[in-house]
């Protein structure tokens, strides 16, 4: 049963809120600047609430079943994140009121601040950025920043490793940055011979992502921040795969300059079907300078009777702002609801058990998925998702056959340096029950591609809908929902 | 995979067809393989535009791909193929003929030397992974 | 606290692993560095929990505390219970980016109709999956309008009424590009600067020309002359608007705008501190492919099935990697969501009556003041619903003051306009009662006596 869209369910002279009728003296509208046609259904409650149910069922989601992606950290979504973001006290301020009538919201993002930086090892950070991709986007112009302060221009290139996430060839580039792409080895870490050849004061730094995209983490991490460092290169560290280290080490430790966090990923704030997300960046004392607005300060120490007061600052050199306001405060409260709640022994927990799920995972399937890089992994692995003697069966097919299984498919086609990659990232939330119904799953398809590979190749066969025509999509791009022109009046 | 002999080639799958002093430019069966049903071509170059070699002149969108036109030659664009706006398919299904993208006035015959020749261009071609 | 495993399973694990330990899996981890101890207290329960965060809560005084005359970009309006009731479905808010549609229709068809709603109300072609913010979404459009001309025309202008978190994060966005040039135009008499001035400085090196509609001191202006001029030189108009106010006013799209775009957060979105909002960015069918940023088309499935994808990505990040003309990767799914249901529960009626709501209160609000003694109303023109007052002392002392009565006054504009110490920009919603607006202008003549 295709689910109309709302223009379809909408009715002429339908209503569905009401508001109360003005009650102050009416004043003319502006001539000339009153539109005459509103496009907009026309809907009881009773039809929105049915749709949006109707629609609701048609989607997968954590709290309906695993989400193996790799670099998404699919954990579960606290439902008391829900509650306190919810609390009247956050959600009804107003961001520009006055700071002495919101000291609440200061403190704690002052307190996420703090926990983050105790967390990575940095020594300041921004809440600002909205996502992973605008973090990242003020760690290289933070970079840049750097450079040109010390008067050091020449530094043209950033450094990226071939496993490295889209979005970071692409803030280098939106940035002004060349691209210099470096290699992995055959361990899969960052080949230190090739580091060292593009090594030179041209670099103005290197985009590390640790543990990579391949869910290893890199056994010469020391030497790779290293030699960037000797050249007077900057490390930015691209905190997607932060999961894996929470109380195992920290970057800032390690000698990352600049590292983003995705509280949507390592701190349980929900994905919401494609955000929003947040992505607060951390960076050592050196660049603290350079940190986007606005950051919050203690301006006056509490003592045991009143609180400390708080305040929003402008760093000396920022890099500007990035996002209106404050940053997305609503996942600052979960994020740190969530932090609250597990403490340092919690922490160190998730990542320990994100790490033993992966490598549990891993070990029930590496039999029949070929593992490129066989190393303990951290909190993912890649394996491959094809066989060389069943060439028409692809990791795509794989994909939508497991959606048979209940199942989300794992990241495919991602890091490029793995044919037909299937990156698969369990987390630490789940059991290990669900982990072999998933090996489960997995053994089951690499049986039917061998016997019944046409299993594979029209699948999905159990869901709302089979694969789409993305061609006939792309090419007729219909973006909007068709309505009769009669329902216009 | 069709690689016609009178035509050169580059390691980016563009080919060359030099008539005088006049290159005609575009990809090759090779690269609208790897692509697969392409959506979208815009010529990124206007009539009159000085081109160096490796210049950037197109961009193809397919459904799971993007890739990027490079001039193998140097020169004075001349002429567009307006075409392809409307018919992108054409890449596909006709790349050396209908797909043409850009006529190029070259400046540096001698850039000609350093293109691939049919029988090299399939050579490498096997050697690479798909 | 969320992790499940049993001693049992976890030794079960471990020995599948052929691993002595949990520790045993880090031993790649510099050991000078392994196992950092955290300076950090001590976990606590959910319910411990939830009071810690209540206690930050009540640190602050909130638009039901206080009553809210501010806007300045984020505005106190009503949000209908169903809004928020579907959005606590797990299935919306757990669910990740719908990369597999198979199993993500909810979320593609919500998004789909999204684009749909925001088209329409802006007048124009096509609408993206959203963007962070509506200072994002600025951003964006002078991103697209600068590869649209192949960087050949590296200047664009904005309007100084067009609100400065958008200036300054356009900037924040562009700065790095090649000899690109950003000119902010009227910041001499902000107050008096209307979108016609800028057609002087437009040139055949100007790709964007970005104006506000209604601005942020509250003015509506004709803008179908600047557009046409600006398209008479070859270059794009952006128009940066009020969702609200499209339930009234004529669209962007109408005037000529190429692109439209603006902050979504009055749709249905809370207040929170600033975020997380949504920026809504819509254009003409011709610039589609050159949008950042998510789009979800129509399509069927083998047997003919109506279902939705999302499309053009080889245009973003995780294809084009160092060519894609932006990095964005997520938009603000379940924000654009909120909008959905926002503007299905309302509908062409519902949104016209709020809009008209906001557009009476203000008005009698800007009467009213404009009656006590010194006391003026700076702008010539129609607003919609906000609108600039000039004090007989500094606005600062003004705000200060009305919070002891309770209320929280308008924007004061020094904060940005350095000059205007004595203007306050004070907005007026459907939130706001007559009863309230009355004590707002007793209040005002009160606090307004030294």
């Amino acid at each position: 049963m295709t689910e109309p869209t709302i223009y379809e369910l909408s009715s002429s002279g339908r209503t569905g809120v009401r508001y109360p009728a003005p009650d102050v003296p009416v004043s003319d509208l502006p001539k000339g600047f009153v539109r005459d046609n509103l496009p907009l259904p026309e809907l009881s409650e009773l039809d929105v609430i049915r749709h949006f149910t109707h629609l609701s069922s048609l989607n997968y989601s954590i709290d309906s079943g695993l989400y193996p992606l790799g670099s998404c950290t699919m954990k579960y979504n606290p439902k008391i994140n829900e509650v306190t973001a919810r609390i009247p006290g956050f959600a009804f301020t107003h961001p520009l009121q006055p700071e002495d009538t919101v000291q609440g919201n200061l403190a704690l993002m002052y307190d996420l601040q703090e926990h983050l930086k105790e967390i990575s090892g940095f020594s300041a950070v921004s809440l600002e950025p909205a996502a992973g991709a605008q973090g990242e986007f003020v760690g290289v112009s933070i970079i840049r920043a750097f450079h040109r302060q010390n008067s050091d221009p020449k530094r043209t290139k950033i450094l990226i490793p071939d496993s490295a996430h889209g979005t970071n060839p692409a803030t280098s580039a939106m940035s002004g940055f060349e691209v210099v792409p470096v290699p992995s080895d055959s361990r899969g870490n960052v080949d230190l011979a090739a580091l060292r050849a593009v090594c030179d004061d041209t670099v103005a730094g290197l985009m590390l992502t640790n543990p990579n995209t391949l869910g290893l983490f890199d056994e010469n991490v020391l030497q790779v921040i290293k030699i960037v460092h000797e050249v007077g290169g900057l490390v930015y560290g691209d905190g997607a795969n932060l999961n894996a280290l929470l109380g195992i080490t920290r970057p800032g430790d390690l000698g990352i300059d600049i590292m983003h966090f995705n509280l949507h990923k390592t701190f349980s704030t929900p994905h919401g079907g494609g955000g929003p997300g947040s992505g607060p960046v951390g960076v050592t004392s050196r660049l603290a300078d350079f940190l986007p607005s606005p950051i919050v300060k203690m301006i006056e120490e509490g003592t045991d009777e009143i609180a400390p007061l708080y305040s929003l600052f402008t760093p000396k050199h920022t890099i500007g702002r990035v996002k209106s306001f404050q940053g997305q405060f609503g996942m600052f409260v979960r994020a740190y609801t969530y932090i609250r709640m597990h403490g340092p022994e919690g922490l160190r927990k998730i990542s320990e058990y994100a790490v033993l799920n992966a490598n549990y995972l891993l070990s029930k399937i590496r039999n029949s998925y070929h593992l490129p890089y066989d190393r303990t992994c951290m909190h993912e692995f890649v394996v491959e998702g094809m066989w060389s003697d069943i060439p028409e069966i692809h990791a795509l097919d794989i994909a939508k056959r497991l959606m048979d299984y209940k199942f989300h498919p794992p990241t495919n086609y991602f890091p490029l340096i793995v044919h037909e990659a299937l990156m698969i990232e369990p987390t630490e939330t789940e059991s290990m029950q669900t982990l072999d119904l998933f090996a489960d799953a997995m053994l089951k398809i690499a049986e039917e591609a061998k016997t019944s590979p046409q299993l594979l190749k029209e699948a999905p066969h159990d869901t709302p809908i089979g694969r789409l025509d993305e061609l006939r999509a792309a090419k007729e791009l219909v973006l909007c929902c068709w309505y009769p022109e009669e329902k216009q009046d | 995979m069709n690689t016609p002999a009178n035509l050169k080639y580059t390691k980016s799958d563009e080919w060359v067809l030099l008539d005088g002093k006049i290159a005609t430019v575009g990809v090759t069966d090779y690269a609208q393989e790897q692509l697969s049903d392409v959506v979208f071509v815009e010529i990124t170059v206007d009539i009159d535009d000085v081109v160096k070699k490796q210049g950037h002149i197109a961009t193809i969108e397919s459904v799971k791909a993007a890739a990027d036109v490079n001039s193998p030659v140097s020169g004075k664009v001349i002429l567009i193929n307006q075409d392809l706006a409307n018919s992108p398919e054409h890449v596909n299904t006709d790349p050396f003929g209908t797909a043409w993208m850009v006529k190029i006035e070259i400046s540096d015959l001698a850039e000609m030397s350093q293109l691939m020749d049919a029988k090299t261009y399939e050579e490498y071609c096997s050697t690479r992974s798909h | 606290m969320f992790i499940p495993h049993t001693k049992a399973e976890t030794a079960q694990m471990l020995k599948s692993i052929g691993a002595k330990s949990i520790e045993d899996l880090f031993s790649v981890v510099p050991e000078k560095y392994r196992f950092p101890k955290l300076d950090l207290p001590s976990g606590v329960t959910e319910m411990e929990v939830l009071g810690e965060m209540k206690e930050y809560a009540a640190a602050n005084e909130t638009v039901e505390d206080l009553i809210c005359f501010l806007g300045a970009g984020a505005y106190n309006h009503y949000i209908p219970a169903a809004v928020d009731m579907l959005l606590r479905r797990g299935e919306f808010y757990t669910a990740y980016t719908p990369y597999q549609p198979e199993i993500s229709q909810g979320t593609l068809q919500a998004v789909f109709e999204f684009q749909t709603l925001m088209a329409n109300l802006t007048g124009m072609d096509v609408s993206n999956a959203s963007h962070y913010d509506g200072a994002t979404a600025t951003a964006e459009a002078g991103v697209m309008a600068y590869h649209n001309y192949r960087g050949k025309r590296p200047k664009i202008l904005l309007s100084a009424s067009v609100n400065p978190q958008n200036r300054e994060v356009l900037c924040s966005y562009l700065c790095g590009y090649e000899n690109i040039e950003i000119e902010t135009l009227g910041m001499e008499n902000p107050l008096d600067f209307s979108p016609d001035a800028m057609i002087s400085s437009i040139d055949e090196n100007t790709s964007l020309v970005v104006v506000q509609y209604p601005d942020f001191f509250g003015r509506i202006y004709d803008l179908s002359k600047l557009a046409d001029e600006v398209h008479a030189k070859g270059a794009l108009l952006a128009v940066v608007t009020n969702p609200i106010a499209l339930g009234l006013l004529k669209t962007p799209g109408e005037f000529g705008a190429d692109i439209v775009v603006g902050e979504g957060q009055p749709l249905g979105i809370p207040l929170s501190y600033g975020g997380p909002y949504l920026g809504f960015f819509t254009t003409k069918k011709e610039y589609v492919r050159k949008i950042a940023g998510r789009l979800v088309g129509e399509t069927v499935d083998a047997k003919g099935k109506r279902g939705y994808v999302l499309t053009l990505t080889a245009r973003e990040q995780h294809i084009r990697r160092e060519k894609a003309t932006s990095n964005i990767c997520s938009n603000q799914g379940l924000m654009a969501l909120a909008a959905t249901i926002y503007l299905s529960l309302l509908g062409k009626n519902g949104l016209k009556q709020v809009a008209d709501l906001c557009f009476q209160k203000a008005h009698y609000a800007a009467k009213k003041i404009s009656e006590l003694p010194g006391f003026k109303i700076i702008g010539k023109g129609p607003f919609f619903h906000e609108f600039v007052v000039q004090c007989p002392i500094s606005a600062k002392e003004i705000n200060e003051r009305l919070l002891d009565y309770q209320i929280l006054g308008g924007f004061e504009l020094a904060k940005v306009y350095p000059d205007l110490k004595n203007h306050l920009l004070v907005a007026v919603t459907e939130m706001n009662s007559l009863e309230e607006i009355e004590y707002l202008v007793n209040s005002l003549a009160e606090v307004s006596h030294d």
